[in-house]
């Protein structure tokens, strides 16, 4: 982080800000709890205390194709290791005979009857999406999630309104922990939306039994390529 | 919001009349506290975590002006509207508004503990707009028309059963049906259909970075995302201390959060919200009410650390016998009891002592806030302010008495002994009363008031 170019906002008076924006009644009304707020915090804050350094954090490089599985398949999710795209074609057609309607977003899968854009500006209609089969950039071996963001994932809601959800690891990358992960994520291009997405739905609210398929998929496939 | 004019002793005895029900109340938490602890005991660098995380929220709470600025500097490029709201009734009051500027009056709402501390629900209610939680505990208890008793697990007080009732009541479900698998389907197929027809959807924030502008909201029902990516517009709702400096701190708070709410090593969804979709608005509420007052309570402040992950009402002997409804307040249990009499000193005052200092919550809390201790200083400071609930005057009074009597002390021989052996006492005895109906240990031969009058 800049500190000095944070520290330096302390000094510029929100009264200006104030009549720069002030075009609106309304956001006159806002902008005075927003000064009230800050002026209490300003007021009130403990001294500055340093950040710590977080960098010390690293997980176990060894391994990672096991704990990631071990952990996937703990958290409700299946996994597979396949060496190409006619594996993953081959597994799918094996493992959702009865999807009807198919959204495909990765490259030279050839299975049967799928849709590779979706043309319908209308989400909604993804009601009856049966599979959807998306790409994401890697996984993490602690906690078995994959990380997308909306560059290969269109529309938001897919991943979340489909019945069963696939995912191909297209460059078969697997971090030990969630640090190696956001260390990955500084270096991509920047999203507007992205989420670490681990195993199938689920909700364990009634009396803690654990209920796979709450709101979202009721299965979650991982495809890793090695 | 949960109102009650009975205290948590009061509200603990009637939780504590069904003694069946408070055992298996107990006994769930505590079996969620090993799963944590399970999890928890996998990861060498535990102890670094949680100290880097509490580190890193006093870094917060210590530049939090600063933060908050940077925040909305970097929302508002990514072109989400910032809105600022100083307590519970302005917070309410922007919500509705922006309703009614899209021209809303059903919503959905995923899991957020601030709307129900703003007692938002009653209040759109109240102005003719519907709002559905979708979370399943949240809609169960909202079916139930009672508000949740654990921060993440919100109808833990129910009995599968009395869930069947209700949906078979309300959704359709046939009667006597109380499997969970059966139950939740029904759920998640009513829940559907709300999610396809709201074009407004209100969520939580787990955390929001100064950095980058965005926030993130962990749920493992999927359910925020539905409703957010689903409708026309997104209202987030955030207390201020919902900060964190950097995107790479994301890594420290997701690693703790949920192995220590619930054993697992992570919520299924983890969603990082930084830019709307096209033409759908994102609103985030930055909520105070509350909470620069308590930043300014040197004793107190630490409690802002909180990342509301559950686990020191899970571990809580006194929150597992008493159920979160003892509590009268939004958030129960021990953090709870440090919050609430901030915002109401009067209204809050017994909180602080439904608590055994065991100190339990603080060896559990991710983020070290020293809970236990905060509970200890809020007692001295409601006694200086003449805010001492009767019932626990007189036994925090013959606790006084007992331990500062030479006789008694040497009699008993060394006090760590002494207190094992008669905590029962301070614990059992009607004055503490939401061990009522606890069955106690066998009775030493002598009880302890034909010992105390001997031996004194
Ligand atoms: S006080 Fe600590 S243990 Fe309790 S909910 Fe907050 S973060 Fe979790």
């Amino acid at each position: 982080m800049n500190v000095a170019r944070v520290g330096a906002n302390r000094i510029r008076p929100y009264a200006a800000n104030g009549i720069q924006e002030c075009t609106k009644r309304r956001t006159f009304k806002k902008m005075n709890s927003r000064d009230k707020i800050l002026s209490a915090i300003a007021a009130n804050q403990p001294e500055r205390t340093a950040l710590a350094d977080i960098s010390g954090f690293k997980g176990a490089e060894e391994n990672l194709q096991n704990k990631y599985a071990a952990v996937l398949t703990a958290i409700g999710g299946r996994i597979y290791f396949v060496k190409d795209e006619n594996e993953i074609a081959a597994t799918i057609a094996a493992q959702f005979p009865e999807a009807k309607r198919i959204i495909n977003l990765v490259d030279n899968l050839s299975i049967g009857n799928f849709e590779t854009v979706i043309s319908d500006p209308e989400i909604h209609n993804l009601k009856n999406v049966d599979l959807a089969i998306i790409k994401a950039k890697f996984a993490v071996a602690e906690n078995g999630a994959v990380w997308i963001t909306e560059k290969e994932v269109q529309p938001r809601v897919l991943p979340f309104i489909c019945e069963h959800l696939a995912v191909v690891i297209t460059d078969g990358i697997i971090f030990p922990t969630m640090h190696e992960a956001y260390q990955k994520i500084a270096t991509l291009e920047e999203y507007g939306y992205g989420s670490f997405i681990a195993g199938p739905s689920k909700t364990a609210d009634i009396e803690q039994s654990l209920v796979i398929g709450a709101h979202g998929p009721r299965s979650m496939s991982v495809f890793v390529k090695v | 919001m949960h109102e009650s004019t009975k205290d948590h002793a009061a509200l603990a005895a009637e939780f504590n009349k069904d003694e069946q029900r408070v055992n298996w109340h107990d006994e769930t938490l505590w079996w969620i506290r090993q799963k944590r602890d399970k999890n928890v005991h996998q990861l060498p660098e535990w102890e670094a975590l949680r100290e880097a995380a509490s580190q890193i929220k006093f870094n917060v709470l210590s530049n939090l002006h600063d933060y908050l600025l940077q925040f909305e500097k970097n929302a508002t490029a990514n072109g989400v509207h910032v809105h600022w709201a100083a307590d519970a009734k302005e917070h309410n009051e922007i919500v509705h508004r922006l309703l009614t500027e899209h021209k809303v009056d059903r919503m959905v709402k995923s899991k957020s503990m601030l709307t129900e501390e703003c007692g938002l629900n009653e209040y759109l209610a109240e102005h003719g707009i519907e709002v559905i939680d979708s979370d399943l505990g949240e809609r169960i208890v909202q079916l139930a028309k009672e508000p949740p008793s654990h921060i993440v697990l919100p109808c833990i007080h129910k009995k599968k059963e009395e869930i069947g009732d209700l949906f078979h009541k309300y959704l359709g479900t046939p009667a006597n049906v109380a499997d969970p698998q059966i139950l939740t389907e029904a759920a998640r197929q009513h829940l559907r259909d709300v999610f396809l027809t709201r074009r407004a959807a209100l969520t939580g924030v787990n955390f929001a970075v100064a950095e980058t502008g965005e926030f993130v909201v962990c749920t493992n029902e999927g359910n925020a995302d539905m409703g957010a990516h689903l409708a026309d517009v997104h209202i987030a709702s955030m207390g201020i201390e919902k900060l964190i400096p950097e995107r790479k701190h994301l890594g420290v708070f997701l690693r703790l959060l949920t192995r220590s709410a619930t054993g697992q090593p992570i919520t299924t969804y983890s969603s990082h919200f930084k830019k709307p979709r096209k033409e759908t608005p994102i609103h985030i509420i930055l909520v105070d009410n509350g909470r620069s007052v308590q930043l300014g309570r040197k004793e107190f402040r630490n409690s802002l650390k909180c990342i509301r992950c559950g686990a020191c009402m899970n571990t809580c002997p006194v929150y597992r016998r008493s159920g979160g409804h003892s509590y009268h307040t939004a958030v129960a249990g021990p953090i709870g009891s440090i919050l609430a009499p901030n915002l109401d000193m009067k209204k809050y005052k017994d909180l602080p002592f439904a608590s055994t200092l065991c100190g339990s919550c603080s060896n559990v809390c991710p983020v070290k806030i020293d809970i236990h201790d905060q509970l200890y200083k809020w007692r001295q400071e409601l006694v200086k302010e003449g805010y001492t609930p009767a019932a626990k005057t007189i036994s925090m009074k013959l606790m006084a008495q007992t331990l500062s009597s030479p006789t008694l002390y040497n009699a008993a021989g060394k006090s760590g002994r002494f207190v094992l052996k008669h905590m029962p006492f301070l614990v059992s005895n009607k004055l503490n009363p939401w061990y009522k109906e606890r069955e106690m240990p066998e009775a030493p031969k002598e009880s302890f008031r034909e010992w105390y009058k001997k031996n004194n």
